[in-house]
């Protein structure tokens, strides 16, 4: 080995705690980079094939019945390469040993048993066979929440019509790789399924024989999407088309989106933030290396080495910083992905999904971690290739004080002068100053980003489940009746207050922007389900034009004022131009609302209602349960608390993962920071500072001059990692939001309290293990260094 | 103002002190049996040539260092088995550092350096009286790099001083300093001795300084091999080297 390499060796045994501390930092970038950009390429990776292989629709489009002989019609507009015409409703289930019902959606197999659109692909057993009437494939959630396998029998309910029905397989479906029901904001595999059962028994459940009402196609290669759906539902309108749409509307899909379009967040923001702190970790560390190393910088230059042997020698450390760092985040990010992906596999129905990050990332994010450490170094680098060998073995000048704002500030406030040791030593190295602040601030930042999705789940489920919905039970109707029918409904055992409300398929237009919803026709007085403001508090459904939830209204750009085309697309169907009048607060889903008799008087019927919100006493649930089962006109029966639980349970699993993770990244972000900063100045200060404790300073005092230094630094910089931590936050909602979700952005005086104690606990054990070193080191030994 | 040893009992106090450091693998033996004493009001040359232990036996007087056998008293207080705690507490107290190399605090100016000591100690004087003594009013608001090396050294003893110390302890004060310059930092010990009474300690190889001490303790190999009176201290000015 040669000796330049030998003394690096040695060099780097002496910081190999400093050195692996900024190796950690840039290890949590890569990791993050890793991490998200590996899982959203596997889950993009394994949806694309999933989708080709399955025939994934493209477009989508429910209706209320048309004859088969309007599919030869729809396959000829321009652009449509494969058309299917199905049967699609729901159903209620009875399990054995269950007291509530679940809810399933049935979908028709064709006469021949293979679609040809959204095949579902087999898990378990086997299709249904044609003529066999009663045979059935469900869904593999469904099927693994219930412990039901092929040859399982039970009991469901088709349009008021009780059946036997007999499990012949399990499958999955690129339609349905994420399945919500109706209603619900969760997965609830438990109470929701999906049934697959031959055209036949199915439509005539319905009576829809020899009609379909529910249409999926595929486009041709460079076909116009929006054509297609115009085309669509023009057929469609006399058939109560409901709007047809893409694959930016279908839920799975949506969904999906959603998720990969928050990894994409993640990769994105976070990691640039750990290469910058440690690429300025090592151009401390590296700087304070080479003013050590002066005179020997020197001593080799006089000794005949050249400028770029010196320049490389000093590379060579970084780039071993940087390897260390960039190996200990692939390690971690695989590890990590792989977990990821197998918490994704819970949610997401995919025939297979492993976490296969490919070369790219690997090979990005390593070049970006070399880079970072290298980049970092070059200052210091350059200052071991400028000196002059004869300037280098002498003796650094000591550093110059100058009196100033300071002197004036310490005078009037009548500082100690270890106080004013710290003061100057600040004003004296403000770039080292400034990298500590960037560091801490940095590391707040990233607390309060991370707290702050706690923050904004905790403001969705309190505005969902107490603001907003505040009703325990909701019954969906099998068909839309006479509003007396929330009348009838209190006779049900146990029901103390009904509210009905009509949701109805709508367009919404504005200019070129529209948007398929459900537009949500409400009593004014509605004291269960209720709109909130901007501020969260209770407001009216006003009296005329529509209410819309503030992602809507944006996803529109439509204010209050603004007129919208609204296309009814149910039954009477037809389009109003109606006045924006509010615009209210809503994180889960985006709907319109109006006042119901404004609603219908506009559309010229009789009031109805679909959907009954219930206050129920609990002592009476089973009965009531029990009724609704027996009630052919009720087509899902949901208790809030179980949407409640459910939505608890997921959160829990995979938010408190996240965020312990980038809690911990954001510690050691200060750790590093604070340890290297501590560890510099005490290596160039211990003479100054021993030099105190010849003078009779006790040791605290003495270390007070250390890590005072550091906490107040760490002091300043939580009001601006605060800041930034906002900012981010801002970033992170937008990043964050879907179509479905909008992120509320509320960071809590909580959040900002927990991100600075726990930077502020970290910097101070941090700082403290340096003062250890402090305490260790003999005096009458440092004294003698100096000589 | 000359004051015969044994008229009071020895502030400081060494029987049989002994050190011993490791070095690697190699036994450095510094003090090999030393019995010495300081007396109030005294000053008291060291001289002896490089690595004879001097440095050794001022860290020790000083609580900077522990004897590795062997007793050391301060008035009738036994320091030899003080803790870090107790030391420094006696440091605190009782005695004033002077060395080679000045130790100051850049960042601080002198009078800065001074209260440094002055805001921990039980009756200090004030900053400005103690650079007084030592001839630096006018130069208080410096900083360390603004001064001249005797300058600083004058601080240096400003610094020692401030708190009244019973103790001097001073480890090559002029070493660093050319021989004028020096003269004026020994004036300024001198000045203080004789104002305060403060028993000195001076760390010396040079032979010539010994004429404005007391007393002349010489040492060789960790031992002292004689002690000399002088009959009368002659003053800073009138030594040269």
């Amino acid at each position: 080995m040669r000796m330049l390499d030998r003394k690096l060796v040695r060099d780097l045994r002496h910081i190999w705690v400093q050195c692996l501390a900024i190796a950690l930092v840039l290890g949590c970038g890569i990791m993050v980079l890793i991490l998200s950009t590996g899982t959203q390429r596997s889950l993009e990776a394994t949806r694309k094939s999933y989708y080709e292989e399955n025939r994934f629709a493209d477009v989508f489009a429910p209706l209320t019945r048309a004859p088969r002989g309007l599919l030869t019609e729809i396959a000829r507009i321009d652009g449509v390469a494969r058309v299917e015409g199905r049967v699609v409703f729901t159903a209620m289930i009875d399990l054995e040993g269950r007291p509530e019902p679940a809810s399933a959606i049935v979908i028709s197999l064709p006469p021949d048993g293979r679609p040809v659109l959204n095949v579902p692909a087999l898990r378990r057993g086997r299709m249904p066979r044609p003529n066999h009437p009663d045979e059935v494939a469900i869904s593999e959630a469904f099927a693994e929440a219930n412990r039901l396998r092929p040859g399982d029998r039970f009991q469901a309910v088709l349009n008021g019509q009780m059946r036997p029905l007999v499990i012949a397989g399990v499958v999955i479906s690129p339609e349905f790789i994420y399945t919500v029901g109706s209603g619900a904001f969760e997965p609830d595999d438990e109470n929701f399924g999906l049934f697959w059962m031959n055209e036949t028994p199915a439509a005539a459940a319905m009576d829809l024989s020899g009609a379909f009402n529910d249409l999926t196609l595929t486009l041709a290669h460079g076909a116009d999407e929006r054509a297609v759906i115009a085309g669509v539902d023009r057929l469609l309108a006399p058939y109560g088309g409901t709007g047809a749409y893409g694959r930016d509307r279908q839920p799975s899909n949506v969904f999906i989106e959603g998720e990969l379009k928050q990894l994409g967040t993640m990769a994105t923001v976070l990691p640039p933030i750990f290469l910058l702190v440690s690429a300025v970790l090592v151009n401390m560390v590296l700087g304070r290396l080479v003013s050590l190393d002066r005179a020997q910088i020197g001593l080799f230059k006089a000794l005949g080495y050249r400028s770029g042997t010196i320049a490389a020698h000093y590379t060579k450390m970084t780039l071993g910083i940087g390897l260390v760092g960039v190996l200990l985040g692939w390690g971690f990010g695989w590890w990590l992905g792989d977990e990821l992906t197998e918490i994704y596999t819970r949610y997401f129905r995919f025939p297979s999904l492993h976490y296969r990050p490919g070369t790219a990332p690997i090979a990005i994010s390593g070049v970006l971690g070399m880079a970072a450490a290298v980049l970092g170094g070059l200052r210091a680098v350059r200052a071991a290739t400028a000196l002059s060998p004869a300037a280098a073995m002498s003796p650094a000048a000591p550093p110059v004080y100058r009196r100033g704002w300071l002197d004036r500030l310490g005078g009037l406030a009548h500082l100690r002068q270890t106080t004013m040791m710290i003061l100057r030593s600040l004003t004296r190295w403000p770039g080292r100053a400034a990298v500590t602040l960037f560091g801490v601030s940095g590391s707040v930042t990233v607390l309060v980003a991370s707290f702050f999705t706690f923050d904004a789940i905790d403001l969705i489920l309190e505005d969902l489940f107490e603001r907003a919905n505040r009703q325990d039970a909701t019954v969906t109707l099998a068909r839309p009746v006479n509003e007396r029918a929330q009348i009838d409904a209190l006779a049900l055992p146990g029901v103390l207050v009904a509210e009905g409300i009509y949701a109805a398929p709508v367009r919404l237009v504005n200019g070129t922007r529209s948007r398929l919803v459900s537009l949500q026709g409400r009593e004014p007085d509605a004291r269960l389900s209720r709109l909130l403001d901007a501020d969260g508090a209770a407001v009216q459904v006003p009296q005329t034009g529509l209410a819309l939830a503030a992602g809507l209204a944006e996803a529109l750009g439509a204010q209050p004022g603004d007129r919208l085309r609204v296309e009814l697309l149910s039954a009477p169907r037809g389009t109003w131009e109606i006045p924006v009048t509010a615009v209210i607060r809503q994180s889960l889903g985006q709907d319109a609302y109006m006042n119901r008799e404004a609603f219908f008087r506009l559309i010229g019927q009789a009031p109805q209602v679909n959907m009954i919100h219930l206050a129920i006493n609990h002592n009476d649930l089973a009965a009531l349960q029990a009724k609704v089962q027996e009630t052919p006109a009720i087509a899902r029966f949901a208790l809030w608390s179980d949407i409640r639980r459910q939505f608890e349970d997921t959160l829990d699993e995979s938010l408190v993962t996240m965020t312990v993770i980038f809690a911990s990244l954001g510690m050691l972000i200060t750790i590093g920071v604070v340890y290297n900063a501590a560890r510099i100045h005490l290596a160039e200060r211990a003479y100054e500072l021993v030099s105190l404790r010849v003078l009779g300073f006790r040791r605290g005092e003495v270390a007070y001059v250390l890590v005072a230094e550091q906490m107040l630094l760490t002091l300043i910089a939580v009001p601006l990692g605060w800041l930034a931590g906002y900012g981010f936050c801002t970033l992170m909602a937008e990043g964050f939001s879907t179509e479905v979700v909008s992120i509320p952005v509320l960071v809590t005086r909580r959040t900002y309290a927990t991100a600075a104690l726990i930077v502020i606990l970290t910097a101070l054990a941090s700082v403290l293990i340096v003062r250890r070193r402090l305490d260790r080191v003999d005096i009458v030994s440092a004294l003698k260094q100096k000589e | 103002m000359s004051t015969a040893p044994s008229q009071h009992p020895a502030i400081l106090r060494t029987e049989e002190v002994t050190k011993t450091y490791r070095s690697g693998a190699v036994a450095v033996h510094a003090l090999r049996g030393v019995d010495f004493a300081l007396y109030p009001h005294e000053v008291v040359a060291l001289l002896g040539a490089s690595g004879s232990g001097k440095s050794t036996l001022l860290n020790i007087l000083g609580g900077l260092d522990c004897p590795t056998s062997g007793r050391i008293f301060f008035r009738d207080r036994e320091l030899t088995d003080l803790g870090d705690d107790d030391l420094t507490e006696f440091r605190r107290a009782h005695v004033g550092f002077v060395f080679q190399f000045y130790n100051l605090v850049p960042s601080l100016t002198a009078r800065e350096n001074v209260a440094l000591v002055t805001e921990v100690a039980k009756n200090p004087m004030r900053p400005e009286e103690a650079l007084e003594q030592v001839g630096l009013s006018g130069r208080m608001d410096h900083f360390p790099s603004e001064l001249s090396g005797g300058e600083q050294q004058r601080v240096s003893i400003a610094r020692a001083i401030a708190k009244r110390p019973e103790i001097l302890l001073c480890d090559e004060p002029t070493g660093a300093l050319d021989s004028k310059t020096g003269i004026t930092v020994l004036d300024a010990l001198i000045e203080v001795n004789r104002n305060l009474g403060t028993a000195t300690a001076l760390i010396t190889h040079n032979a010539e300084i010994r004429r404005i001490a007391d007393r002349v303790v010489y040492m060789a190999d960790g031992r002292i091999t004689h002690v000399e009176e002088n009959a009368a201290r002659v003053p800073p000015s009138e030594v040269s080297w």
